[in-house]
């Protein structure tokens, strides 16, 4: 599972053998076959639309297969405005998918409430109570800039690592495959964030 | 059409005791509208559906508006005598008027193709009781407006079928469209904020962190 020399592998493909890594092969197979979990917020998804009808075409990258049960996604994409009131439907599908998974936060919606940031109904980014691996701004953000999010996502897969103190979360027992479901209070959803994945940031200024 | 003032008198005919007042509007759109008593609103809505010249037959819109409490300042001159000296003398008078929350109604006619016309009804207080009576038994397109104005104004509407909140949850208890609703504090603030804002975001400053001194090295020097 180490390294394998770069210039003894192409020595050795020179002569007809090809050399790889569990680690390589894992990660190659995972990679090209992300994928998405069928569902759309507002707006944005009909970008998200868009990119994987035959114009834009997500399935040149191994993403067409979008699949309506959270049980068979490797992917959420998070297209759209995230109300307080869906907030905690998209973290109980989040929590219903199977390791290893990734997700995208798509728009400035999904990023910080976007445009309707100071509202009293929308909630303020997704990663108050999910990680997210991939943010693309943007209000919408063209079908390209999705792709080019998925090939982030794909470098990303491709460096994870099986073992090791760097071994990707999924492999990690220590790590949190779900995070809580958020309740409806009286005023707000209750926590308005999750400590664990999301603190405000500080503005310092005197 | 007929006009308001001819709809108001075939109203106060046909539905004894009904208190019916024009709201006029002065803007450029001079749509102004008939001000119903709550106790006699469905009659008249009933009366605008099915009287064969009026013909109202389709509700197009409801909406609520918030009017909060308010003060009047009047000034009056009145004669006083001062110092054995007759004299003209301001006096100024506050008068508090209670706020009210309003319901608006726009109604077109498919039969005859004329309209709108605007109907409000407005409730007593800006409690949390606050009552109307639900036009929805008349026109059943109102009944998810309504259930709307509930939601984001409080308005409980008497003689509606469902009246649950429609957007908001079950559990919230604020009406987020009144004047005096304030949202969660729960977002970052733009990086020049001003005025109300500012105040807001002033809460959210953190100290800078101590520096190593390097500032008062420069000041010496000048
Ligand atoms: S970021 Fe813009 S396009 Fe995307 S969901 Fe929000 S408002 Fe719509």
């Amino acid at each position: 599972m180490s390294e394998i020399d770069e210039g003894l592998r192409s020595e050795l493909q020179r002569q007809g053998i090809w050399v790889t890594s569990m680690q390589e092969l894992y990660n190659w197979g995972r990679k090209n076959s992300i994928w998405p979990l069928q569902f759309g917020l507002a707006c944005c998804a009909i970008e998200m639309i868009a990119t994987a009808a035959s114009r834009y075409d997500i399935a040149r990258f191994g993403g067409e297969v979008f699949r309506p049960s959270p049980r068979q996604a490797d992917l959420m994409i998070v297209a759209g405005t995230v109300t307080k009131k869906m907030a905690p439907q998209v973290v109980r599908l989040y929590n219903q998918m199977p390791d290893p998974k990734y997700v995208i936060s798509m728009g400035a919606c999904a990023i910080s409430g976007g445009p309707f940031k100071t509202g009293y109904n929308v909630l303020k980014g997704i990663d108050r109570y999910i990680p997210v691996d991939v943010y693309i701004p943007g209000c919408p953000p063209r079908p390209e800039a999705l792709l080019h999010a998925f090939m982030e996502l794909q470098r990303k897969i491709d460096s994870q690592k099986l073992t090791g103190s760097e071994k990707a979360t999924h492999l990690d027992s220590t790590q949190p495959s779900e995070f809580p479901v958020p309740s409806f209070g009286a005023h707000d959803l209750e926590p308005p964030a999750n400590p664990d994945v999301f603190q405000p940031p500080k503005i310092e200024r005197t | 059409m007929e006009s308001l003032e001819q709809i108001k008198a075939r109203a106060e005919a046909a539905v004894p005791g009904a208190k019916i007042d024009i709201v006029a509007n002065p803007g450029p759109s001079q749509q102004s509208s008939l001000l119903i008593d709550n106790e006699h609103a469905v009659a008249v809505a009933k009366l605008l559906r099915d009287d064969p010249a009026l013909r109202f037959d389709f509700c197009s819109n409801v909406t609520g508006v918030d009017w909060l409490d308010r003060t009047v300042k009047k000034t009056v001159k009145v004669k006083k005598v001062v110092d054995g000296v007759e004299k003209d003398v301001d006096e100024t008078t506050e008068e508090k008027l209670p706020g009210y929350l309003e319901a608006v109604y726009h109604f077109y006619s498919m039969t005859h193709k004329h309209g709108p016309v605007i109907i409000r009804m407005r409730t007593a207080d800006r409690a949390d009781g606050a009552r109307l009576s639900s036009l929805t038994p008349i026109y059943r397109s109102a009944e998810f407006q309504e259930r709307e104005i509930f939601d984001l104004y409080g308005v409980r509407f008497d003689g509606h079928p469902d009246l649950r909140r429609i957007l908001m949850w079950d559990e919230f208890v604020d009406y987020p469209m009144r004047k005096d609703y304030r949202e969660p504090d729960d977002y970052e603030y733009e990086p020049t904020p001003h005025d109300d804002v500012l105040e807001k975001a002033k809460q959210h400053y953190s100290p800078r962190p101590q520096l190593d001194g390097a500032e008062n090295i420069t000041a010496q020097q000048q």
